[in-house]
């Protein structure tokens, strides 16, 4: 006997958890079903190593959603910060280190002038950022079929862009939104380490080099947000995260089920009735929302014969490389990184010295083959956040690039060699570091695709550029949550406004579920 | 005023006499103003020449094929009476590493036998493709002959423009804009892997993503700038491309008829030092020789750098524009081999007399293989395995070279303005062009031994020769931030300068490089509306 459910959520990654919170608290019975043990997706803390759980994958907040945590009142729910205010540190081959703050402030030796410039070019950029920002929170502007919302949005950027901005600035933006990041910094920094950690903030969880057109789109993406460019770093890991937003939904009354594989979505007369589990359970609705990737939705849980021709070509052709490894190292002490301090260990480290070492870094991942010098971003935790480790320390890296198709596949041999070039590159600034570790962990976009479920191993279920955006993500007519089957949605990053942990697309699922939509 | 008072004073000044100069002045001229043209080299053309630099043979040795040349233009300036005959040419083929061709057709029944020899599933993408790049070139054709709005204007025109253009799309309706953006945005390595699965059909069509573009086949952006190599057409056949009668000097000295047929003048050997302002104005330029010209209005043919960095004091371009101009992306990607051959040379790929021979062939089998000569590019090398442009013009035109023997052109991809940041040296530059003798000698053995003469230009060359800045050959790059009212940049996109009576007619303006002569009429436009003169340019046609 089941219990009935208006809607079911399959997938409880952070997006499909938060609409689940939304349809619940506007009392819609819902059921997520996850497929892992634990809620979150990308954005979960695991025990990595005995006694040692940290962030698996997703590791800082960029882009908090401060409406969806007060609507879901995570903070009651048991959401704390450990910073707010994460500092970026860079490594550069020649031991002049820097600390970076959210808001331009640097330490190091960097000349005044110089500071000044990187200063105004933020600045500069986070106004693009503030400008946009609100488009993340509304379903894409329809510009074919407007209704009355829409036209009040479309107004409302224009003003924003005319009067908001003036046209000095909007000129501006204009000519620098379809750039790369590359020629930008070019344009107004001299010093290679500033110009390489606006590249690295830029090229993250891309299939992109700063000199890739494209670059300035998804740094502006990734500074949107009420932390208005700041880097949040939960406490308990990106687990707890997810876990608030799924306390605040059972609260309001969803059901969560884990160990819950969504086999497939039952259809009868061209209209979705329910899903089955790949143990064989089903359970019926008459809304199912997906919080997979678009193509597993469409080509796994759906089946494409489902779909007319037109649209499933569009969703085969979506570009989804993922270019990122995860590694953790377990530690049995701190290792000693000249000239850094161990509070710039627990917060952000890049290695990355120049713009170019990131461009060159990306040149292999065209031809799938790994970067020898990968670009590195790394944290110890464990260090500010102790309750994560019984002893000792993990250290969390996110690597690029290292592709999802590479050539020979990821086998077992390939994941050693490429570890120990990440090992190395670490090593380089910290000596004793080999002799620290006790154990190492790599997840290839394989894995990730694996163990969370996104094809290609892509952050963010979908390459975020110019044509993979607004009303044409995931595909035209499917862009506003419904998909062109009679129940079916999508909540994930997948659909506007794309990934990151910031919960907008489960969000506005959720609304577009309340109102009614129809693709 | 001007101190040379017995001077001639002219209704207005177009510096640099290249197609798009001639263009401007002779529309100009044709409406009845007083127009002097001044150019720095002792020829005219620009980039659009046919020279004599050995012996009897005539190179077009900077373009080398016309296609993009607007058919209203053609017309309007009856381009055929002052002797520009442009004549199709058919065939072309890419050469593999294991000795084997990929050929293109004008059949399409011989097309598709040669794709399915290749990968039989291809066939029907590429019937698929040329359908929706014919739609893509006739959307965006009627664009080219208009002046774009500036999209922060109030004034009447500039929203209005915004509508037409907000129409377009609106019409296209979502998946047709999708299918747009894509085209506008992504890499044509992309663009292709939604049509076709073989590596070598792709590369057989990636070339126009890259030809004289400082980016690589899997760079976004690079899509767009194939659409810009197939909007053009020959004799109304879209997409087609042709030999000028005479090499590309042909296109430059028809114009130049058109021009001194409406009373206008050109003097060569006269570089421009300085443009002259006066409280705000134009008044004039001055040659490199010192002397004085007077005129009320100027027209720089020349490209944004030069003329804001170069032709302008400082004070009277305004800070922002200097700044822009700075930003002005403009680096050159591209180098030539012009070559007087003995012969024909013989492709063993090749079957036995294919007429193949007489369209252009590529050396590049592979997307890889493009994308890394790219990379040695970003690094500020030429490429090591370069990608070539090859053709043989005098196969069509029998007056480029002496009988039985040819010029081949060889336009290479890629080759930076400077190696390694430091200038090119000769030893350089002779390197350069050894390593596309050889990469050519691999699948032509007997290339090296018909050579009668070689002219290898590097970007240094191209600048110092054309005066195009950094060797780019469409006087700035073609990326989303450089085209439409963003060309040469924000606020300038109107072909006006930042002083009164200063305007702008190369290519560095919408829409942008190729002998398309399109910036050069735009500009002439708006000359006219200023001088509430009647319209002598013709505005999109509909041709198609």
């Amino acid at each position: 006997m089941t219990k009935a459910y208006d809607i079911i959520i399959a997938g409880g990654g952070h997006n499909g958890l938060v609409c689940a919170a939304y349809l619940a608290k506007a009392g819609k019975k819902v059921l997520v079903l996850e497929k892992n043990d634990i809620v979150g997706g990308a954005a979960i803390t695991k025990e990595v190593f005995p006694g040692k759980s940290v962030s698996l994958c997703a590791q800082f907040l960029h882009q908090f959603n401060t409406r969806i945590a007060d609507d879901l009142k995570l903070s009651e729910f048991g959401l704390e910060f450990i910073d707010t205010d994460c500092r970026t540190s860079l490594l550069s081959n020649d031991g002049r280190h820097l600390t970076v703050s959210f808001d331009g402030q640097v330490e190091g030796d960097v000349a005044e002038d110089e500071v000044k410039a990187f200063q105004i070019l933020i600045t500069r950029l986070q106004e693009f950022s503030e400008t946009l920002g609100f488009l993340a929170d509304i379903p894409p502007i329809d510009i074919f079929d407007p209704d009355m919302q829409d036209k009040l949005s479309a107004l409302k950027l224009g003003w924003k862009l005319r009067f908001g901005l003036g046209a000095e600035k909007m000129s501006d933006f204009l000519r620098i939104v379809g750039m790369n990041i590359y020629d930008l910094i070019n344009e107004e920094l001299e010093d290679d380490r500033l110009k390489a950690l606006l590249s690295v903030d830029s090229v993250l969880g891309t299939h992109a080099g700063p000199r890739s057109p494209g670059t300035i789109l998804t740094y502006l993406y990734r500074q949107i947000g009420g932390g208005k460019g700041r880097t949040l770093v939960p406490k308990g890991g990106m687990g707890a995260v997810s876990k608030a937003i799924a306390a605040s939904a059972q609260a309001k009354g969803a059901d969560i089920l884990t160990g819950m594989h969504v086999r497939e979505v039952l259809i009868d007369n061209c209209r979705v009735v329910g899903l089955r589990t790949s143990c064989g359970t089903v359970y019926n609705a008459p809304i199912v929302v997906s919080n997979a990737d678009p193509k597993t939705t469409v080509f796994d849980m759906v089946g494409s014969r489902h779909f007319e021709a037109d649209f499933v070509h569009r969703i085969n052709t979506i570009r989804m490389r993922g270019n990122s490894c995860k590694l953790h190292l377990s530690l049995n002490s701190i290792p000693e990184f000249s000239g850094l301090g161990s509070e710039a260990l627990a917060g952000r480290v890049v290695i990355a010295d120049s713009a170019d070492y990131v461009e060159n870094s990306f040149n292999p991942a065209k031809y799938n083959e790994w970067s020898s010098s990968p670009v590195i971003e790394f944290s110890i935790p464990t260090l500010n956040d102790p309750h994560l480790a019984e002893n000792g320390h993990v250290l969390s890296a996110t690597i690029q690039y290292a592709p999802y198709s590479l050539k020979g596949g990821w086998t077992d041999e390939a994941k050693e060699a490429f570890k120990n070039i990440c090992i190395d590159t670490l090593s380089r600034f910290a000596p004793s570091l080999k002799d620290s570790i006790e154990q190492s962990l790599l997840l290839t976009p394989v894995d990730l695709e694996n163990e969370i479920g996104m094809q290609g191993g892509n952050w963010h279920h979908g390459e975020f550029t110019l044509d993979q955006m607004l009303m044409m993500r995931p595909v035209p007519l499917a862009s506003r949550y419904a998909l062109p089957l009679d129940g079916l949605f999508l909540c994930g990053a997948g659909a506007h406004p794309g990934g990151g942990v910031m919960g907008s697309a489960g969000r506005n699922a959720a609304n577009a579920i309340l109102r009614g939509d129809k693709s | 005023m001007p101190r040379g008072a017995k001077m001639k004073s002219y209704d207005v000044i177009v510096i640099g006499a290249g197609h798009n100069g001639l263009t401007n002045a002779a529309f100009l001229a044709k409406a009845g103003l007083d127009v002097l043209v001044v150019e720095k080299n002792p020829h005219i053309g620009g980039a659009a020449v046919s020279r004599n630099l050995h012996k009897d043979w005539m190179y077009s040795n900077c373009s080398y094929v016309c296609s993009l040349f607007r058919p209203e233009i053609y017309r309007q300036l009856n381009l055929a009476k002052h002797g520009l005959q442009v004549i199709t040419y058919n065939g072309g083929f890419t050469l593999t590493q294991d000795g084997d061709y990929i050929g293109s057709y004008n059949d399409p029944e011989i097309m598709r036998r040669e794709i399915y020899r290749h990968s039989p599933v291809d066939v029907d993408a590429y019937d698929r493709f040329k359908t929706d790049i014919s739609k893509w070139c006739r959307f965006i054709r009627p664009m080219l002959l208009r002046t774009p709005p500036d999209p922060t204007s109030f004034k009447f025109r500039d929203l209005d423009e915004l509508r037409f253009l907000a129409r377009k799309f609106l019409d296209l309706g979502p998946r047709d804009l999708h299918d747009f953006m894509k085209f506008f945005t992504i890499s044509v390595a992309d663009y292709l892997d939604q049509y076709f699965t073989s590596d070598l059909i792709k590369a057989h069509k990636a070339g126009s993503g890259i030809i004289g573009t400082g980016l690589g086949p899997m760079s976004p952006g690079s899509a767009y700038v194939m659409l810009h190599h197939y909007m053009g057409d020959v004799d109304g056949s879209v997409g087609a491309w042709g030999f000028a009668r005479g090499g590309m000097g042909a296109v430059s000295n028809a114009l130049a008829g058109a021009l001194q047929e409406h009373g206008g003048e050109i003097r060569t050997n006269a570089g421009v030092e300085q443009i002259t302002v006066k409280n705000g104005t134009v008044t004039g330029v001055v040659l490199d020789s010192g002397e004085e010209i007077s005129a009320k209005r100027v027209v720089s043919n020349l490209d944004a750098k030069r003329t804001f960095l170069g032709l302008m004091d400082p004070k009277d371009a305004g800070e922002k524009v200097v700044k822009a101009a700075k930003n002005f992306k403009i680096r050159g990607s591209s180098g030539k081999l012009n070559i007087a051959l003995n012969g024909i040379p013989e492709f063993p790929a090749l079957p036995k007399g294919s007429d193949l021979i007489q369209g252009d062939f590529h050396i590049i089998d592979s997307l890889e293989r493009m994308e890394r000569a790219y990379d040695d590019w970003k690094a500020g090398r030429w490429s090591k395995d370069p990608y070539v442009d090859a053709l043989m013009p005098s196969l069509t035109d029998p007056t480029m070279a002496p009988e039985g023997k040819h010029f081949l052109s060889v336009f290479v991809q890629y080759c930076p303005p400077k190696v390694e940041g430091k200038d090119w040296t000769d030893d350089q530059v002779q390197a350069f062009g050894d390593t596309v003798i050889n990469q050519l000698a691999k699948y032509s053995p007997n290339l090296k031994d018909l050579i009668e003469h070689v002219e290898i230009r590097t970007p240094r060359e191209i600048e110092s020769e054309v005066g195009l800045t950094e060797g780019n050959i469409f006087q700035g790059e073609l990326t989303l931030d450089q085209l439409l009212f963003n060309r040469p940049f924000p606020g300038y996109a109107q072909y006006r300068g930042p002083v009164q009576g200063m305007y702008m007619c190369g290519s560095a303006t919408h829409p942008g490089g190729g002998v398309m002569a399109a910036p050069g009429a735009n500009a002439a436009r708006e000359i006219l509306m200023d001088l509430k003169l009647g319209n002598t340019v013709p505005e999109d046609e509909g041709d198609d």
